[in-house]
């Protein structure tokens, strides 16, 4: 399955931000659902955009050898809704990162202009802690989510201090 | 100048209502993370995000809530601690109260030492050393 909600980035500048556009479009079988006669994409796939630009940004400060997954939504708030022909743009920037966590700020911009605020905490869940019956390999960071940044010239295995 | 206690607990208890997405009214000194407020693992973690940010201060891994010595099955006896187990978590948490607990230190018992007032005592602490 393909669970990619962001378009392109458009700005990676590694351990500090990142930007990411998605384009909203009737394309997407779930609009029709939601709702009937009235697409709205729903918010949480705002916030899921919002936690693939900064889970990717925080992966990649750490040369994606950890799997960082989503632990705490710790604030969502829009005023309004993206509906298709919007472009959002997720700015996400790290708040802190260390050997636990990570905390991103994000704003969420529909058209270019404010449409709100997902601030996130990302956890590391290293080899020692990864229960038994979870994939050992980084199912977090396939090559697909990484080949985002290919524009930005950062790969699987890229030297961070390459792109800093 | 070093902030009063109360200043103190009323910045925890802003933390905390952010944090927790609590009532302010909920957040008194005695209310335990856990079981009054309804903290989870990963919420610990938050807590201690933010309280660095708010009193600026920096907390170094498991000096506040020190899980290091919480999960350590060397510790434990059946349901209960073992005496060098509580001698350890009584080294690593000054800022707790250990006058219930150490009665009767059953390990289903330990969120009773994670209360809002514990936080107070560790973040006092922490500014009076700065």
């Amino acid at each position: 399955m393909r669970w990619i909600w962001i378009d392109r980035f458009v700005e990676f500048v590694s351990r500090e931000r990142a930007s990411a556009v998605k384009n909203v479009t009737l394309a997407e079988d779930h609009l029709h659902d939601h709702f009937p006669g009235y697409p709205v994409m729903p918010a949480s796939l705002v916030i899921e955009g919002m936690a693939q630009t900064a889970g990717l940004l925080v992966g990649e400060a750490r040369g994606f050898a950890e799997k960082v997954i989503l632990a705490k939504i710790r604030r969502a708030e829009f005023t309004e809704h993206a509906v298709p022909g919007d472009q959002l743009r997720y700015d996400a920037v790290i708040e802190s990162l260390d050997d636990r966590a990570a905390v991103t700020f994000g704003t969420v911009y529909k058209n270019g202009a404010l449409m709100g605020y997902v601030d996130l905490i990302f956890s590391h869940l290293d080899k020692a802690e990864t229960p038994p019956d979870m994939p050992r390999e980084n199912f977090v960071f396939t090559d697909q989510f990484i080949d985002l940044l290919a524009p930005f010239g950062i790969r699987r295995g890229t030297r961070t201090s390459d792109h800093g | 100048m070093v902030a009063s206690r109360n200043e103190v607990f009323e910045k925890v208890r802003v933390v905390l209502t952010d944090a927790l997405g609590v009532d302010e009214e909920e957040v008194r000194a005695e209310s335990t993370l856990q079981r009054d407020l309804g903290a989870e693992s990963i919420d610990f973690l938050d807590i201690v995000f933010r309280l660095e940010r708010e009193f600026s201060i920096k907390i170094p891994k498991g000096e506040l809530f020190p899980d290091d010595v919480l999960n350590n099955p060397d510790y434990v006896s059946g349901e209960r601690m073992t005496a060098t187990g509580l001698a350890k978590l009584r080294a690593a948490m000054p800022h707790a109260d250990f006058s219930k607990f150490e009665k009767d230190p059953r390990v289903s018992e330990m969120p009773e030492l994670f209360t809002v007032n514990t936080i107070v005592n560790y973040v006092e602490s922490k500014l009076k050393a700065a």
